[in-house]
């Protein structure tokens, strides 16, 4: 690859994380084992390390979010950074000011990074190209293109219930053509070199280009759920959907809604997850999402520690300022 | 300047007899050894067996407490680190294989203190080189080099365990 990675410093360093496409197999493999170490923190009397002391992290969300702007503040709370949340869609911008306005405003107060989530695509990648370059950028989701942060946590729960990733075979469930959720999981399951992705949707939520993915695509959730070791069940995104992608709820639930009985079809170690938040009764049945393979809550856990591994990773860049002596 | 398995041996031998000593002197009862990852840890499986010590031992891996982490980063290979055991009032024996700048030990303190307040703790190490750079010192030493500043001592292990200088990196 000739064409310069934005998100890597020129030794190959991770300096802002956007999205999973273009990052080798180790680097997500050194963020999952990171991940593995902070675990350990998050579990002792004292939930902190001092490792981003005196770095000041701006959670900008110009969208509702509550899960993962609190796991970011958490993360970055315990790395002992000091946290700003700046709720962007009620602040400056509805008075009319630009998005990098509002970044250039908050590099001169110093910042050091900043995680943005945004209802446009390619937001965070916009920002990034613009910022200075002590800064790190950290994509918390831009529209529907990609959400790596959750794509990582995702991975790091397949790891942690399933081991090597490249015997198993994953199914993606639902509203893939709206997710950014599923289009970084897709990218993060190809890198790390699992045996299947499958992709399982009503034709009207399956992305054009799909196949050129290298996922398998089916529109029969019996069909597609037959032996697969993970089950990843997407949210129907009503704030995305506009016109008629759907007869009715309750035939999408009928059809694509997971429940105890289509689950059998599955191998039966299968593990259940969903990004939340979840509609109950809409993609998955309550039993299925409170039973004893629903691992839903515990991505929920591992949101913090993958985030603390990801923040950690991308501050060691290059322009990131420090002085310090080699300890022995 | 290398250090032989067979002299390691007898270095350990010494180190605990003279830590055997000292815990007596203090009156420390059921003290509580930690080792520092790497090379700290295998030093503390031998010097815990020597003492035959009844507590579980502990493990640190001080990559989050270090003070030079924006320039050289985290090492994704970092070793949960593991305290068995709940250290609020007790007498800590904490163990390293090479005491050089101090730094690592000021590292591994904090991160000790993380996990509660110890009565006290005792610093041991293999080996001390001159170059400290803070005001630490071991309470027992295996065997004490002064090298040049280019110079660069390392414990090679963990079977059999072998002390090694060569340039600094």
């Amino acid at each position: 690859m000739n064409k310069h990675n934005i998100q890597l410093d020129h030794k190959g360093r991770l300096r802002h994380f956007l999205t999973i496409e273009g990052l080798k197999r180790e680097l997500l493999t050194d963020i999952l084992d990171t991940a593995e170490s902070f675990t350990s923190v998050t579990e002792r009397t004292v939930k902190k390390v001092p490792l981003l002391r005196g770095k000041t992290i701006v959670n900008l969300f110009f969208e509702a979010s509550t899960r993962t702007r609190t796991t970011f503040e958490l993360a970055a709370k315990r790395l002992s950074a000091d946290v700003l949340n700046i709720n962007a869609s009620i602040s400056a911008t509805t008075k009319g000011e630009t998005l990098l306005d509002t970044l250039h405003n908050l590099e001169a107060m110093h910042c050091d990074m900043f995680v943005i989530r945004h209802p446009n695509s390619g937001a965070a990648h916009f920002i990034a190209q613009h910022a200075a370059p002590h800064v790190s950028i950290i994509n918390a989701g831009d529209g529907s293109h990609a959400h790596p942060t959750q794509a990582m946590l995702d991975m790091f729960t397949i790891r942690r219930h399933k081991g090597a990733f490249h015997k198993l075979c994953v199914a993606i469930v639902g509203d893939v053509l709206h997710s950014r959720v599923a289009r970084s999981q897709i990218h993060a399951l190809s890198t790390l070199g699992v045996r299947e992705i499958r992709v399982i949707a009503p034709r009207t939520l399956v992305p054009a280009a799909a196949e050129t993915l290298g996922v398998h695509v089916y529109h029969d959730l019996r069909e597609g759920l037959r032996d697969v070791d993970v089950v990843i069940m997407l949210r129907l995104q009503y704030e995305r959907m506009r016109g008629a992608s759907l007869p009715s709820e309750h035939e999408y639930y009928q059809l694509f809604g997971l429940t105890e009985d289509k689950l059998a079809l599955a191998r039966p170690d299968a593990i259940i997850m969903h990004p939340g938040p979840i509609n109950r009764g809409v993609e998955i049945d309550s039993a299925v999402a409170d039973g004893p393979r629903s691992v839903i809550l515990q991505q929920v856990a591992h949101g913090t520690a993958v985030r603390m591994a990801i923040m950690s990773r991308a501050m060691q860049h290059e322009g990131a300022a420090s002085a310090g002596e080699a300890p022995s | 300047m290398n250090t032989a398995p067979s002299d390691i041996d007898a270095l350990l031998n010494g180190m605990s007899a003279r830590l055997a000593a000292l815990l007596a002197e203090r009156g420390v009862s059921e003290p509580v050894m930690v080792g520092i990852h790497t090379g700290g840890v295998w030093v503390a499986q031998r010097l815990h067996e020597l003492l035959e010590l009844t507590s579980p031992l502990g493990e640190l891996d001080i990559s989050f407490y270090r003070d030079d982490f924006t320039r050289i980063g985290v090492n994704p290979q970092v070793r949960p680190s593991r305290i068995p055991l709940d250290i609020e009032g007790r007498h800590i024996i904490l163990v390293d294989d090479v005491l050089y700048t101090g730094r690592t030990i000021r590292a591994a303190l904090n991160e000790l203190f993380d996990y509660g307040r110890p009565a006290s703790v005792i610093l041991v190490v293999l080996a001390e080189r001159n170059g400290r750079e803070l005001p630490i010192q071991a309470d027992v030493a295996g065997r004490h080099i002064d090298l040049p500043p280019h110079r660069h001592i390392k414990l090679q292990g963990p079977s059999p365990l072998e002390l090694k200088t060569g340039e600094a990196p």
